[in-house]
C-alpha cells in the first residue's frame, strides 16, 4: 500500500511539472525540450528564497510560479515565438540549445552539487495507520496536484479564455477572423505552463533533488507523460503521470536490478499500441 | 507501350565528383602531416563524421527524425568491443559484427519508427535509446557498466598494421573507413533509392502514387543508417580499446544532431564539416573553460535554428564559387 501511496505522490508531482508541457506541447504545438529547465528555475529560486532570504516554504511558493511565469513571457516574446511554425526538429534543436545553456548557467551560478532544501516542520514527518506510511509531504503534494488538476480542467473546458486558447490552437486564423488576440492567449498559456512548471520544479526539490543536470535527467519523465497521455489532454496527463509514477514506484521497489527500464518499456509499448497516446486526440499535423 | 524519355544529365552530373570533392578529401591527408600531434582528435572527428553521416542518411535523406542514434551507435561499440574481448580480436571483422548487429537492431526498431508522426518518432528513437542504456548500465557483467568494458584487445589491421602510441595507425584505418563509408553513401544517395528518399521525404503522400513503396525503403534506410552508425561505434571503440556507457547516452544523440545541423542536412559534406568544426571547436573551446563550453554550444544551436538554418554546407552553396552548382 505504501508503494501505491508513493507511486500516487511522485505520480502526481510529475503531473504538476509536466502539465505545463502538455499545454505547450499539446496545445500549442510546440515541442519544447527546455520545459526542465523552467522547472530547475523554479526549483534553484525557491532554494535561494528559503536559504538564503529565510522565505517560509508555502510563502515562497506563489513567487516561485510568478518569477518563471515572467521569465516564460521574456522567453516566449524574444525567441519562442518565432518558430511557432517551425518544423518539430527546429524546436527539437532550438530547445536542446536552451537546455545546454540552462545547465551551464546553473552551474556557473550553484555549483555542481545537490541543492539542500528544508521542509518547514508543519509538512514533514509522517503518521502511520495499519499497513500503510503516510508521509504529510507526500499527501500534501497529492491534495495540491489534484487541486491544480481540476482547475485547469476547468479552465480549459469552462472558460471563456479556455475556449478562446482551443480556438486559437485549432485554427489560428479563423480565431484571428473572431476578434480574439491569438498573440496574447499564446503568451497568457506559455506563461501558465511556466508557471506550473516551476512551481513542480520547486515542489520536487525534495523528492527529485536539484542540480544543474536536472533538465536532461528528467525530460524523458514529462516527455513521457505527455507522450502516453495524449497531448494536451489535462486528465490524460493526470492518469499517465499515475500510471507511470506508480509503475516507477513500484518497479524501484520490487526490482531494483532493472531500475529505470520499466518506464521506457512501458512509454515505447504504449506509443506503438496508441500513438496518439491514451486519451489523445488526433493531431494537428 | 511508349516508352518515357527523361533527361538524366542532371542528375549524372550531380552524381559525378566535382573537383572541390577531390580538394576535400586531400585534407585529411594534409592535417596528418601539419597536425602530426593531435592524432587522435583527428581519428576522434573521422569516427564523428562517419557517426553523423549515417544520421544524415535516415534524417537528411530520408525525413526520419531520430533523438536516439546513439542506441546503434553503443551497439556498435559493444558489438566490436565484446568480439575483440573474447578472441574475435580482427578489426576489419569486428567492424563487420557491429555492423551486422547494428543493422539487425535497426531492422527490428524501424517497424516501431514507421508509426506515427515526428513526436512519436522523436518520442520512440529517444525511448530504445533510454533502454539500451539502462540494460548496457545494469548489464555489469557483460558491459562493466558505469566502469566501462575492459580488456578489449584489437589485432593488427589486416595482419599488418599494429595500433601504435601514437595513434598512426587508428587514425589511416579511421579514415580509410570513413571514405569506403562515404562513397558506398554517396553512390547510395545518387541511386534511384536514393531519389526516391528525398521523394519520401518531400512529399510522402504522393510516392506511392508513382511507385514507390515507401515503409519498404524507410526500412531499409534506417537499417543501413544503423549499420553505419554501429561501424562509427565499433571504430570508437577498436581505436580507444575500450567502451564506456556514455556511447549510448541522451547527450550523445543531441550532440550529433547538432553537428549535422550544423554542418547542413541532406548533404553528405554537412556531416563531414560540420564534424569538423563542431570537434575542432570542442577540442580548443574546452580547452579554454572545460565547464562553459556547454553554454556556447547551446547558444551555438539557437542561432543556428533562428538565422542559419541550412548549416555551414548552406552558407557556402551561397558563396559565388565558379563551377559549383547548388544542390
Amino acid at each position: 500500500m505504501t508503494v501505491v501511496f508513493d507511486g500516487i505522490a511522485s505520480g502526481l508531482l510529475l503531473f504538476l511539472i509536466s502539465v505545463g508541457l502538455s499545454v505547450t506541447l499539446g496545445l500549442m504545438n510546440f515541442v519544447n525540450l527546455a520545459h526542465g529547465a523552467f522547472a530547475m528555475l523554479g526549483g534553484y529560486i525557491c532554494v535561494v528564497l528559503l536559504n538564503r532570504f529565510g522565505v517560509p516554504f508555502l510563502a515562497a511558493l506563489p513567487v516561485v510560479a510568478l518569477v518563471s511565469a515572467l521569465v516564460g513571457v521574456v522567453l516566449e516574446r524574444t525567441l519562442y515565438r518565432r518558430l511557432y511554425g517551425a518544423s518539430h526538429l527546429d524546436q527539437v534543436l532550438f530547445s536542446i540549445g536552451l537546455v545546454f545553456m540552462s545547465i551551464s548557467t546553473a552551474n556557473y551560478f550553484f555549483g555542481a552539487q545537490q541543492q539542500p532544501l528544508q521542509l518547514p516542520p508543519m509538512l514533514s514527518g509522517q503518521f502511520n495507520l495499519p499497513g500503510l506510511d503516510i508521509g504529510v509531504y507526500r499527501l500534501f503534494l497529492i491534495v495540491l496536484g489534484l487541486a491544480i488538476a481540476f482547475a485547469l480542467q476547468w479552465m480549459i473546458a469552462g472558460t471563456r479564455f479556455g475556449a478562446q486558447l482551443r480556438a486559437s490552437v485549432d485554427n489560428p486564423r479563423a480565431a484571428r477572423g473572431l476578434g480574439i488576440d491569438v498573440d496574447r492567449v499564446f503568451v497568457l498559456t506559455f506563461a501558465l505552463g511556466s508557471a506550473l512548471a516551476g512551481l513542480g520544479g520547486a515542489l520536487g526539490v525534495e523528492m527529485l533533488g536539484l542540480d544543474p543536470e536536472f533538465p536532461v535527467k528528467y525530460i524523458v519523465y514529462f516527455l513521457i507523460v505527455v507522450a502516453v497521455g495524449g497531448s494536451g489532454n489535462i486528465k490524460g496527463s493526470l492518469i499517465a503521470s499515475l500510471i507511470i509514477g506508480i509503475c516507477d514506484v513500484a518497479g524501484k521497489y520490487y526490482v531494483p536490478q532493472i531500475g529505470a527500464f520499466v518506464i521506457y518499456a512501458v512509454m515505447v509499448a504504449m506509443l506503438i499500441f496508441r500513438p496518439q497516446g491514451l486519451f489523445g486526440r488526433t493531431a494537428a499535423k | 507501350m511508349a516508352s518515357v524519355k527523361l533527361d538524366l544529365a542532371p542528375l549524372r552530373q550531380a552524381a559525378a565528383w566535382h573537383w572541390a570533392e577531390y580538394a576535400f578529401w586531400l585534407m585529411p591527408v594534409l592535417a596528418y602531416f601539419a597536425f602530426g600531434e593531435n592524432l587522435s582528435l583527428l581519428s576522434q572527428i573521422a569516427i564523428a563524421a562517419l557517426f553523423c553521416l549515417s544520421l544524415d542518411l535516415i534524417l537528411g535523406y530520408a525525413g526520419i527524425v531520430s533523438l536516439g542514434h546513439a542506441a546503434f551507435f553503443g551497439l556498435g561499440a559493444y558489438a566490436a568491443g565484446l568480439l575483440a574481448k573474447y578472441g574475435w580480436g580482427d578489426p576489419l571483422l569486428g567492424l563487420a559484427g557491429a555492423a551486422a548487429f547494428a543493422a539487425a537492431a535497426g531492422f527490428v526498431t524501424s517497424f516501431l519508427v514507421l508509426r506515427g508522426s515526428d513526436l512519436t518518432r522523436l518520442m520512440v528513437t529517444l525511448g530504445v535509446a533510454m533502454m539500451l542504456f539502462e540494460a548496457a548500465n545494469k548489464l555489469t557483467d557483460f558491459t562493466g557498466g558505469v566502469d566501462g568494458l575492459q580488456g578489449v584487445e584489437v589485432k593488427p589491421v589486416l595482419g599488418m598494421f599494429g595500433f601504435d602510441l601514437y595513434g598512426k595507425t587508428a587514425y589511416w584505418y579511421s579514415l580509410a573507413v570513413l571514405f569506403v563509408m562515404f562513397w558506398l553513401a554517396r553512390r547510395l544517395v545518387h541511386s534511384p533509392f536514393g531519389l526516391s528518399l528525398r521523394g519520401i521525404r518531400q512529399n510522402v503522400g504522393r510516392m506511392p502514387a508513382i511507385g514507390a513503396p515507401v515503409n519498404g525503403r524507410l526500412v531499409v534506410i534506417y537499417t543501413i543508417g544503423a549499420a553505419y552508425a554501429g561501424v562509427a561505434g565499433g571504430l570508437l571503440t577498436q581505436t580507444t580499446q575500450f567502451v564506456s556507457l556514455d556511447v549510448l547516452s541522451f547527450s550523445r544523440s543531441a550532440e550529433l544532431l547538432l553537428i549535422l545541423v550544423l554542418g547542413g542536412t541532406g548533404r553528405l559534406y554537412g556531416a563531414l564539416i560540420g564534424s569538423m568544426v563542431f570537434m575542432a571547436a570542442h577540442h580548443f573551446l574546452s580547452d579554454i573553460n572545460p565547464q562553459y563550453w556547454q553554454f556556447w554550444l547551446g547558444a551555438a544551436l539557437v542561432v543556428i535554428v533562428l538565422f542559419a538554418r541550412d548549416g555551414i554546407m548552406g552558407l557556402l552553396g551561397k558563396l559565388p564559387v565558379p563551377g559549383r552548382k547548388p544542390s
